[in-house]
């Protein structure tokens, strides 16, 4: 897997979306209790514009000196005895990583849930070289079984339903008992504790590396990144370049807003911080370490009006509140970064040409902004983004330039305009009835596919005016 | 006071009672006004869509129609957020910076106006029936006007204003999102409406005429009877 997911076009994409009344049910009452979970956590903080205040503050100070907090992380990290890997793109951090499971002769792989290793397609390169990759976070493990991707970047397994989970677990794993989520769940777990005391290596993302200390902090409910950890003699640990805070200081912030933003909690069940290899004086820890620095794109998009998405910490309480993703699902975006941030970041990580139609898939009504626990102007830069389709990508259709060139003609000519207030209602006359539009032309036929369009008044504003001005008067209402 | 007034290109061709009572309004509160005839379109549809060389074409019109203005006010949330968005704009341009930032610093959407600089949340209006109250997205969350419409709908005698579940969702409109993405829209409209019917309401009010004109379409095709109102046909209302 890699950032883009599936072939189907965009359009047919999002028909499978809106067709999906059992995903829809599930995203838009999930969107509820996060929502709510959500204005509830940040109400019990208190101050939460504040709060919103310093965490984008901490994420610009963050990246504006990240070269800095870069090579101090990896100075700390190699201090305790870890090994640093930065790599430039999917296929060094790739083949680094496989190298390192080689030389293990790893048969069996566990991982705790992690975006970025998804985006590299880390699994499918494991695999290659004839490891067993075990995903340990109950969604992943879920999707991971039925080879499905997932659609939400914190629960990637929203779409599915409870008898849905059972068939797979009944087909895959030869489950047999009711789909009672408790059920569910321990069986779940049974086969997963096995799978942990077998591996040889554990892979986990990273929410935060704090650079003072060199520490990997890992944000989880179920616990299977401790475990992940804790259990196999080798752990790496994968994180976008960006994913960094200066000290535990910043950590603190940044998890309230995290865990608040993401799920409604004040905290997680479980808050790892992981420091290196096992040390002589130390009792724990694992015997080999390695941090894989991941770039894929990311510093190009530094230093550009699009920085401040590298802010983002991937809490999903943009996608938690988004109308278009709510109708058409994760699945429909075709990225494993879907909603608002992934409209944003997908054209920025993985190009325009797979992902052009993501910047229009949105109503630009800034719910996502406003949301954003660190501020990040996702609407804004999703008009950014169809500016650079439009002007420099070239990718925009001829109709929608043409017409936006008369636009322009039309909206500087007080003349053409003036001229369109009077031949507006004659032109549309034909597919008018009762000054309503039920089966419009052109551009029209969208919307009049779904609702009625108003017919133009049979006198401008600006004809009125004129003739008040000479003594008409507005009979509209009762005076 | 001496007010222009920036009538937006919905009302000044489909809904042009807004505009009607927009002018009424500024009247009734003491407002000496007039109306540009070198105005056209704020240049939203250009903009939001990527054209930004064309939005500023439309943009340079709207400066120029409203130098002389003292205030510029109109009925809408969405097109006075985009004249306030105008020096981000032409940010940096020599002959544009000025006059983009005098535009925005003038520019007031009707009830933020009323309530803001002239001081007034009862205008003596009366309109009897029971009311919801969409809050237009641009309205809230581009132009952070949220208190002001409701403040004066509650002073206007007779109305019976109730809570729209979930009301601070988009409707589906957007602009051009309406046609270019129009699938998505109608579900998304088709929920606001849901929600709508579900305030048992005679009448949905906005500040906003696109949305409007949006839930209004899709309400008369599902056959629904509310009636579907800007704000300043309830406050330019007396029985």
């Amino acid at each position: 897997m890699s950032i883009k997911i599936g072939n189907a076009p965009f359009e047919s994409r999002v028909q499978d979306g809106i067709k999906n009344d059992f995903m829809r049910k599930a995203v838009s009452s999930a969107q509820g209790r996060f929502r709510s979970g959500r204005l509830v956590a940040a109400e019990e903080l208190g101050n939460w514009e504040e709060w919103r205040t310093l965490g984008e503050e901490i994420r610009s100070h963050t990246l504006e000196n990240l070269d800095y907090y870069l090579e101090q992380l990896s100075d700390e990290v190699s201090k305790r005895g870890g090994n640093v890997f930065f790599a430039q793109t999917a296929e060094e951090a790739n083949e680094y990583i496989k190298e390192v499971v080689k030389k293990k002769e790893a048969k069996k792989i566990v991982k705790s849930k992690s975006m970025v290793t998804e985006e590299i397609g880390l699994n499918h390169a494991l695999e290659e070289v004839g490891s067993e990759v075990i995903e340990t976070d109950l969604g992943e493990w879920i999707l991971q079984l039925d080879e499905d991707p997932p659609s939400h970047i914190v629960t990637p397994a929203l779409h599915k339903d409870k008898g849905q989970i059972r068939e797979t677990f009944a087909v895959k794993k030869g489950y047999d008992k009711s789909d009672r989520p408790e059920e569910l769940a321990l069986f779940a777990r049974e086969q997963l504790r096995q799978e942990f005391l077998q591996a040889d290596v554990g892979i986990t993302g990273c929410n935060f590396a704090v650079a003072e200390s060199g520490a990997i902090t890992l944000v989880t409910n179920e616990g299977n990144a401790r475990l992940a950890t804790a259990l196999p003699d080798t752990q790496i640990s994968v994180m976008g370049m960006e994913r960094i805070v200066p000290t535990w200081e910043e950590l603190e912030v940044m998890v309230s807003l995290l865990t608040r933003a993401a799920v409604g909690q004040k905290l997680t069940s479980y808050v790892t911080s992981l420091t290196g290899t096992r040390l002589e004086d130390e009792v724990d820890g694992p015997e080999e370490f390695h941090l894989v620095i991941l770039d894929n794109g990311r510093s190009k998009i530094l230093g550009t009006e699009f920085q401040a998405a590298l802010h983002c910490i991937r809490c999903a309480s943009c996608i938690n509140v988004c109308p278009v993703y709510r109708h058409v699902g994760g699945h429909a975006y075709g990225s494993i970064y879907p909603g608002p941030i992934g409209a944003v970041l997908s054209p920025l990580l993985d190009g325009y040409d797979d992902h052009k139609e993501l910047p229009y898939a949105s109503s630009l009504c800034g719910a996502c902004t406003e949301a954003c626990p660190v501020k990040i102007p996702l609407h804004e830069m999703l008009i950014r983004h169809r500016q650079i389709i439009v002007e420099r990508e070239n990718k925009a259709p001829k109709t929608e330039k043409m017409m936006m060139k008369g636009y322009a003609k039309w909206a500087s000519s007080p003349a053409a305009y003036k001229m369109s207030t009077k031949v507006a209602r004659p032109a549309l006359k034909l597919w008018t009835k009762d000054e309503s539009i039920s089966s419009g032309p052109g551009p029209l036929k969208g919307w009049t596919d779904s609702r009625n369009f108003p017919a133009p008044s049979k006198q401008s504003f600006r004809a009125w005016y004129k003739e008040r001005q000479k003594g008409g008067s507005y009979n509209g209402n009762p005076k | 006071m001496k007010v222009s007034l920036f009538i937006t290109c919905l009302c000044d061709i489909f809904s042009t009672n807004v505009g009607k009572d927009t002018v009424e309004i500024l009247e009734r509160v003491g407002c000496e006004v007039d109306f540009p005839e070198l105005q056209t379109c704020c240049g939203q549809p250009a903009y939001n869509s990527g054209y930004l060389k064309d939005s500023k074409e439309a943009m340079k019109q709207m400066m120029r129609a409203f130098r002389d203005s003292e205030y510029v006010v109109g009925p809408s949330g969405s097109c006075v957020g985009m004249l306030r968005e105008y020096p981000e704009v032409f940010a940096g341009d020599p002959d544009w910076e000025e006059p983009a930032k005098e535009l925005a610093a003038k520019s007031y959407e009707l009830t933020q106006f009323l309530v803001d600089v002239i001081g007034v949340v009862d205008i003596g209006s009366t309109f009897k029936g029971r009311v919801t109250y969409h809050p237009s997205c641009h309205m809230t969350r581009i132009l952070g006007v949220k208190d002001a419409p409701k403040a004066l709908l509650q002073q206007v005698k007779g109305v019976e204003l109730v809570e729209l579940p979930i009301a601070e969702d988009c409707c589906g409109f957007g602009g051009t999102f309406a046609v270019k993405h129009a699938a998505i829209s109608e579900q998304m409209v088709s929920e606001k409406s849901q929600h709508v019917s579900e305030t048992n309401a005679e009448f949905l009010v906005g500040g906003d005429m696109g949305c409007l004109l949006n839930i209004g379409g899709r309400m008369a095709r599902e056959g629904k009877k509310v009636e579907v109102m800007h704000i300043t046909g309830i406050l330019n209302y007396r029985q």
